[in-house]
């Protein structure tokens, strides 16, 4: 067998000895953290999908029923009855929908796994992910309050229930979100996400009060943590509540179960 | 045939550093099954500083070995040592030092060619340069272009550059040049060789023998989930295999004569009239055999070879199978 070897072993022209000499090294976890966490939200506020999802579908819904009087929201504005809603539908659409899609995307491409070879620990990597979710929803909050603003809201009640109902929320949504990207294949996950965010846009007092249906199935949506997270905010900003124990119960079990059976069975290739 | 990996002498080494001379992976009695089907059965593989490259058909039980190398998969029993460290138990401590290049995939596919290296680059302490790794390894032109749109030769030396570009110690390649044309073949052979030269050890993976003799100081020749020859490519095509003498003459010699000349373990046969091979240990002196029986009997022999093994004909050797299937 007969090859020509060109610069055998050598160093061809314009690589200077020693480029590659090993100097290895994990950077400080906080820099790996906060990198992370700028390029997952970077990748998030590029995709078309992600955004129709998680910022024009709820700037949508807000806007048409608070001006048109399509669905029945009961006494006082309809923005103060929907604003609520359409915040804990943001929230979903960020902490269930969209990372639910994306990370069943990461996992499919081999994204999770080339990354867990990096120095990036798991629980880093998660903590960027949560991190990316909540700069997000901050944008998602900030565009819906000044929307709804705009159309007449008058919000009340303690701000801090409304950060633990979101934060709680968020927590929920994420862990069920991570539980189905982690275990199902991503075509199915991204079908399956889709399905729950109408199904529970519908059926979760989003814009339809939970009243509309009856009583028996009131009982049963009111467990959802969508029902749980806009039934509490709107107890807080349309109503003035104090906390709402019951609604932040709630999202807490949803948190707990679903971030336990998450960390047990996602599956990381 | 069994024989001690060979060490790369330091006056072997062009850039003449001296390489530690503990293994940098080492695998005993490794056993990993998925269900029922068995993909490593009781491995053993010693990998010193330099390259080495495990061979074997599709389905051998190379990535599976790899993988567990990198941390990625628990063995069923056996063990595992990566420079020194434990994969599952001892992963914080080794990912920092160790790059990994997957088979495909790896990068996110909204993210620009560049932006994942650039990434990868910041989780580490001392990266590369990643500009200069962009243009040494011809990716210059894509580094705005979207993951997706890159061709597969591209993908490929993007996946390598981000396993490089943390200045590692080791160098895993999970098959680096797959479907990869010629050209940007000897890129990568480039880029291995150059880590080699900086004082990085690399284990690779392929089913591409010429890969394995052009690149690596030592090769593990793997088939059904075992190690089943490992040594120098030189010693691999020495050990046992017999070489062959290609030379065309008069036809309807004496091949009978010529046997009794040559030495007692060679054969010889006219293969085709006029064309006659010798097989045997192809050495000097059987070659003055062969040409003072031919002045003697006045024969003007022609186009003389010397044919060497090569790992491909090793490997049929050890397995009876062909190596690509």
């Amino acid at each position: 067998m007969t090859t020509t070897t060109g610069t055998s072993a050598g160093t061809p022209a314009g690589t200077p000895t020693g480029t590659y000499a090993p100097r290895p090294g994990a950077a400080p976890l906080p820099r790996m953290i906060a990198a992370q966490a700028a390029l997952e939200t970077k990748m998030l506020l590029r995709n078309g999908e992600q955004l129709l999802l998680t910022v024009v579908i709820p700037t949508l819904l807000l806007a048409l029923f608070s001006s048109v009087d399509i669905v029945d929201t009961g006494a006082g504005k309809a923005v103060d009855f929907l604003t609520p809603g359409i915040l804990a539908l943001a929230v979903m659409s960020t902490a269930f929908t969209g990372q639910a899609i994306a990370t069943g995307f990461e996992r499919r491409y081999g994204v999770l796994k080339r990354l867990a070879s990096s120095p990036l620990p798991r629980w880093g990597l998660m903590t960027a992910k949560t991190a990316s979710v909540l700069v997000t929803e901050v944008l998602q909050v900030v565009l819906l309050t000044v929307i709804a603003f705009a159309l007449g809201w008058s919000p009340h009640g303690n701000p801090f229930a409304v950060l633990l109902l979101l934060v709680l929320g968020t927590a929920a949504f994420s862990g069920l979100g991570l539980l189905m990207a982690g275990t199902l294949k991503a075509e199915a996950t991204l079908a399956a996400a889709n399905l729950v965010f109408l199904l529970l846009l519908v059926g979760g007092g989003v814009i339809v009060p939970l009243e509309k249906f009856g009583s028996a199935a009131q009982d049963v949506l009111g467990l959802l943590p969508i029902s749980a997270l806009s039934d509490g905010l709107r107890d807080v900003l349309q109503h003035g509540a104090g906390m709402p124990w019951g609604d932040l119960g709630i999202l807490a079990v949803w948190a707990v179960v679903g971030l336990a059976a998450a960390g047990k069975l996602f599956r990381w290739e | 045939m069994r024989s001690e990996p060979a060490r790369p002498s330091p006056d072997h080494h062009p850039a003449g550093r001296r390489f530690a001379s503990h293994p940098v992976v080492e695998v005993r009695s490794l056993v990993k099954r998925y269900g029922t089907k068995t993909a490593v059965d009781g491995l053993d593989l010693v990998a010193r500083a330099g390259v080495t490259a495990v061979l074997g058909p599709n389905g051998a039980g190379k990535t599976t070995t790899v993988e567990t190398c990198e941390g990625y998969r628990r063995p069923d029993s056996g063990t595992v040592r990566v420079l020194g460290l434990d994969p599952v138990r001892q992963s914080a401590e080794l990912r920092p030092r160790i790059g990994v290049m997957l088979q495909s995939g790896g990068v996110y596919s909204g993210a620009r060619a560049d932006e994942m290296l650039r990434h990868v680059a910041k989780l580490h302490a001392h990266p590369l340069d990643v500009d200069e790794l962009i243009e040494r390894l011809g990716l210059g032109s894509c580094g705005r272009t979207g993951y997706r749109r890159l061709s597969g030769g591209q993908q490929q030396r993007l996946a390598l550059a981000m396993a490089v570009v943390g200045r590692p110690e080791l160098v895993f390649l999970d098959e680096p040049t797959a479907g990869l044309d010629p050209q940007a073949r000897r890129a990568t052979w480039d880029l291995v060789r150059d880590l080699r030269a900086d004082g990085v050890s690399v284990i690779l993976t392929t089913h591409y023998m010429e890969e394995a003799e052009q690149l690596a100081d030592d090769v593990a020749v793997i088939d059904a989930g075992r190690v089943i020859a490992q040594g120098s490519p030189e010693e691999l095509c020495r050990g046992g295999a017999e070489n062959t003498l290609r030379f065309t003459g008069r036809p309807g010699l004496d091949v009978a004569s010529l046997l009794k000349a040559l030495p007692t373990d060679s054969t010889a046969a006219e293969l085709t009239p006029g064309s006659y091979r010798v097989v045997g240990k192809v050495d000097p002196q059987l070659l003055a055999t062969v040409t003072s029986w031919c002045a003697q009997h006045g024969v003007m022999p022609e186009k003389i070879s010397v044919e060497r093994h090569t790992l491909e004909d090793v490997f049929l050797e050890l397995t009876g199978k062909e190596l690509r299937s």
